[in-house]
């Protein structure tokens, strides 16, 4: 079983609003949903969809067949008619959008009017939706009507009451009109499944990982890490500064973090670009800082709501002269998840910066999993503290060390004084000009610590054929529809995804060998979301090796199984 | 107790007759005054002659980047809101480079000292025209004279409401010393405009131009009158008020964090094992 509903409408109509609450109702019931929208660059109007792919298996993709479609406006029939599958339908009000349609995939629903007769009123038009959507899937109310209940708790009975006679209102009209639904839906009853997006679970990441300050300039796709964690202030308290700019932003994190807080900043690439100056300050200063870097569609503002994985080689090489730092980049909420606390753990650990490089795909798609594992997270405290601190007669904060890591006290917690500069400085942290001591700090910033850090990084992740002729390669958000396209594949062909997460330091192949990997496949593609093949060049740069070919796309939007699937194909026949 | 010693630093690279040096010494005059321990101090500096003095004195110090002194300021305030924090900055540094920064730290009211030291010219990159640069002034890069109006602090932060405005000069220490110790008691952010003479790449504004122009603004100044202090932050040329222009007693930004209003960010206990409950909210 595995089916795509999609939710078309204009901004403003509630289709996020339907989308969540089904896709709530689904994790619920114990099936794996994978959600990605679509959406323009306004507050009302245009054309979005939101989108959910259910199944009883896992799944990290989106589909171009759709099996129901919620049209909440014309528009939304013309646009995506196309796209149904062949037992598909199409669910609309056929009073609100003024026109009908008699062929028999169209089931006319009259959401406004069901919600009226049903007590409630035109606004619960999109509960009636979500009621009938559940009906024509065959499955019962009573998820849906726990969800209303713990939605309304607040706003009282009554609202939740009217909720709930709409939804179930909704649900008898579709039960009774539609003759052609024969969806086979799971009993539920499965174990819930948690349901969470990249964005979240990066906020969930930093939250568990001690993170305390996040100052940041909204941009999208990146805002909402900054809403979930100004969500969670209060009880957590976590200090959330809304700066004027991003130059502002990281250089506040690094004020916090130098005054012994685990700060963190976000943006995309734009606004990372601001930021730039600050990462450079936060590598000379040695202060650890991470750095969330959503990725949206560029050059410049670029397409402000889509996804695009085109500023790898930005934050690699941005900031001016050479330091050591860390990206990682997650394929999958879990992965943003543990990774945002590998990035809170690395960057204190080596008083450096650590980008969480994510996208707005990954951001903003919500995928089901079992749960989360808290006993993975590290909590470890690296800063000079108490006891250490006090037998410390003489305190230098960058003072040369065998492995490079100066110990780091907090200004204030002791007698010692904590003394940093954007100047290249001695020991103490005063500013000097000598030559000796440059080539001893930069060997300290730079030359001593990134071995060390390269051996924290993970090796890519090989899913598919142990021996694989065809190899597809790929980083970041990726991940779900790379590894759903080796599946499918699987069945013919002797196939391997090779994931990278952690980017870089360059994986060494010591802790598992790729490039032999790579090298006995008679086939290696790397696919990726920009023009230029970016990771392709940083593997070539890296390693030496490259790949066959490439598959990107660059038009705004991520990779559907079918998309991906049909560019493969394509190569693969050439064999 | 901390005297002037505790905070001896390492030897000034300033040109010998700076204006710096005054204030540095006034600076450490009037933390020693209020007892302030070097450890319990932080100072945040950007780029610029001015810039490098903390490294002349003892104390937290984090000296930044150009223009970027506020934010690192304002970070460490909100983590640690016991610890006093000064900024340090050049005309060009905080007027120039960093406007957008000053404009929103005086919207905060983050309780954060501003010591600028203006000298009407960029020092530490040889003479170019800064923000306060009189009009028609003649430099390397400004051909035909400061074409811009020069840029009045004072009247900008009353205008902005800014919690403590005042002017001080570094020919008159003594009083000098004074609006430093006001500025630290206040509570609010403080803008503290010191009038610096560049002995090297200033061949205006001269200890010999102030002198005879600077005044001291006398008791029957009522600093909490904004009206008052606007007509005082206006006056320029012939005579130069020095002293407290404005003040009033907003709340704080620190006051106004509720997470924050009793105890500093980094003296709160988190509890990783309370904070797992929230991956329950997902299911
Ligand atoms: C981003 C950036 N731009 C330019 C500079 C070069 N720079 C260093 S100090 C300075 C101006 C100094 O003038 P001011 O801030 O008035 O301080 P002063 O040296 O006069 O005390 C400039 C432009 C820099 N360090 N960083
Ligand atoms: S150049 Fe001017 S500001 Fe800089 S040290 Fe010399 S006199 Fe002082």
């Amino acid at each position: 079983m595995d089916y795509t509903i999609r939710i078309g409408g204009e901004a403003g109509q509630g289709l996020q609003t339907i989308g969540g609450v089904l896709a709530k109702v689904f994790a619920r019931s114990g099936l794996h949903v994978f959600t990605h929208q679509d959406y323009m660059s306004r507050i009302r109007g245009g054309h979005n969809f939101y989108q959910i792919r259910l199944s009883d298996r896992e799944v990290m993709s989106s589909r171009e067949k759709v099996d129901i479609l919620i049209a909440l406006d014309l528009n939304t029939i013309s646009i995506h008619r196309g796209s149904l599958s062949e037992e598909g339908i199409i669910i609309y009000d056929a009073a609100f959008i003024k026109k009908g349609f008699d062929s028999p995939e169209f089931l006319n629903i009259p959401f406004e009017a069901i919600a009226v007769e049903a007590g409630g009123n035109r606004i619960m038009a999109n509960t009636v939706a979500t009621g009938a959507v559940l009906g024509i899937l065959g499955m019962d109310l009573n998820i849906f009507e726990d969800i209303i209940r713990e939605r309304f708790s607040k706003k009282g009975e009554e609202i939740a009451g009217k909720n709930i006679a709409s939804a179930r209102a909704g649900f008898d009209h579709a039960v009774k009109v539609c003759t052609r639904c024969d969806f086979a839906v799971p009993e539920p009853g499965g174990t819930p499944l948690m349901l969470i997006n990249g964005n979240e679970a990066t906020g969930l990441g930093a939250l568990m990982s001690g993170c305390r300050f996040y100052a940041a300039y909204p941009m999208t796709p990146s805002t909402g890490i900054m809403i979930f964690l100004a969500s969670k202030a209060k009880e957590y308290g976590i200090v959330i500064e809304q700066a004027e700019d991003e130059i502002s932003a990281i250089n506040m994190a690094l004020g916090a973090s130098f005054a012994g807080t685990r700060a963190m900043t976000g943006s995309s690439g734009g606004g990372f670009a601001l930021m730039v100056e600050g990462l450079s300050l936060a590598a000379m200063t040695e202060t650890p800082i991470v750095i969330a870097e959503v990725q949206r569609p560029g050059p410049a503002t670029g397409l402000p709501t889509r996804t695009e994985q085109a500023d790898l080689l930005f934050v690699l090489h941005a900031g001016h002269g050479e330091f050591a730092r860390v990206v990682l980049a997650p394929g999958t909420p879990e992965q943003a998840f543990y990774l945002t606390n590998k990035a809170f753990d690395l960057a204190e650990k080596y008083q450096i910066p650590v980008f969480i490089l994510s996208d707005q795909h990954l951001a903003d798609s919500e995928w089901t999993f079992r749960g989360l594992d808290t006993g993975r997270l590290r909590h470890n405290d690296y800063k000079l503290r108490s006891e250490a601190l006090e037998s410390i007669s003489v305190y230098k904060r960058h003072r040369l060390t065998e492995n490079g890591i100066s110990p780091m006290a907090v200004p204030g917690e002791s007698g010692h004084l904590i003394v940093t500069d954007s100047d290249e400085h001695d020991e103490e942290g005063h500013m000097i000009e000598d030559a000796e001591t440059r080539i001893k700090m930069t060997q300290k910033r730079l030359l001593k610590k990134l071995p060390l850090i390269r051996q924290e990084i993970e090796p890519p992740l090989l899913y598919g054929s142990e021996r694989p002729d065809i190899v597809i390669a790929g980083w970041g958000s990726t991940y779900g529809v790379m590894k759903e396209a080796v599946d499918v594949f699987s069945g013919d062909y002797a196939i391997a995804m090779l994931h990278f997460s952690e980017l870089y330091p360059f994986p060494s192949t010591e802790k598992f060998d790729y490039l032999s990997v790579l090298g006995n496949a008679r086939l290696s593609l790397c696919i990726e979301n920009n023009a230029t093949g970016q990771f392709s060049r940083l593997m070539r740069a890296e390693t030496g090796y490259k790949f066959d070919a490439g598959i990107n796309k660059y038009d705004g939007r991520p990779f559907t199984l079918e998309g991906l699937s049909g560019e493969l194909d394509a190569h693969i026949s050439k064999l | 107790m901390p005297t002037f010693q505790s905070y001896e630093g390492q030897t000034p690279a300033w040109c010998p007759g700076c204006g710096n040096f005054p204030i540095l010494k006034t600076l450490k005059e009037a933390l020693a005054e209020l007892e302030i321990e070097p450890h319990q101090l932080t100072v945040v500096s950007g780029i610029g002659q001015a810039a490098k003095l903390p490294h002349y004195m003892k104390c937290n110090t984090f000296n930044g980047l150009h223009g970027r002194t506020l934010p690192v300021a304002t970070g460490i305030r909100l983590a640690n809101h016991e610890m006093p924090v000064i900024a340090v900055a050049g005309d060009g540094d905080c007027y120039g480079e960093g406007g957008n920064h000053l404009l929103h730290a005086i919207r905060r009211n983050i309780n954060v000292k501003l010591f600028v030291h203006d000298n009407q010219v960029y020092g530490l990159t040889k003479g170019q025209a800064s923000p306060t640069t009189m009009e028609g002034v003649v430099t390397k890069t400004q051909p035909f004279g400061s074409l811009s109006e020069a840029l009045n602090p004072m009247a900008m932060a009353v205008a902005l409401d800014c919690s403590f405005v005042a002017r001080g000069f570094a020919g008159d220490a003594e009083f000098l010393k004074g609006l430093m110790k006001e500025a630290l008691n206040h509570k609010g952010f403080a803008l503290l405009d010191i009038l610096q003479p560049c002995v090297t790449f200033n061949k205006v504004n001269t200890y010999q131009w102030y002198s005879g122009r600077v005044y001291r603004i006398g008791d029957d100044h009522d600093p909490f009158d904004r009206i008052e202090a606007f007509k005082k932050a206006l006056e320029w040329g012939e005579k130069i008020p020095t002293g407290i222009i404005y003040r009033n007693s907003r709340p704080t930004l620190e006051e106004r964090i509720p997470v924050i209003k009793d105890t500093p960010l980094i003296k709160q206990r988190f509890s990783f094992k309370e904070a797992e409950k929230e991956i329950q909210g997902f299911y």
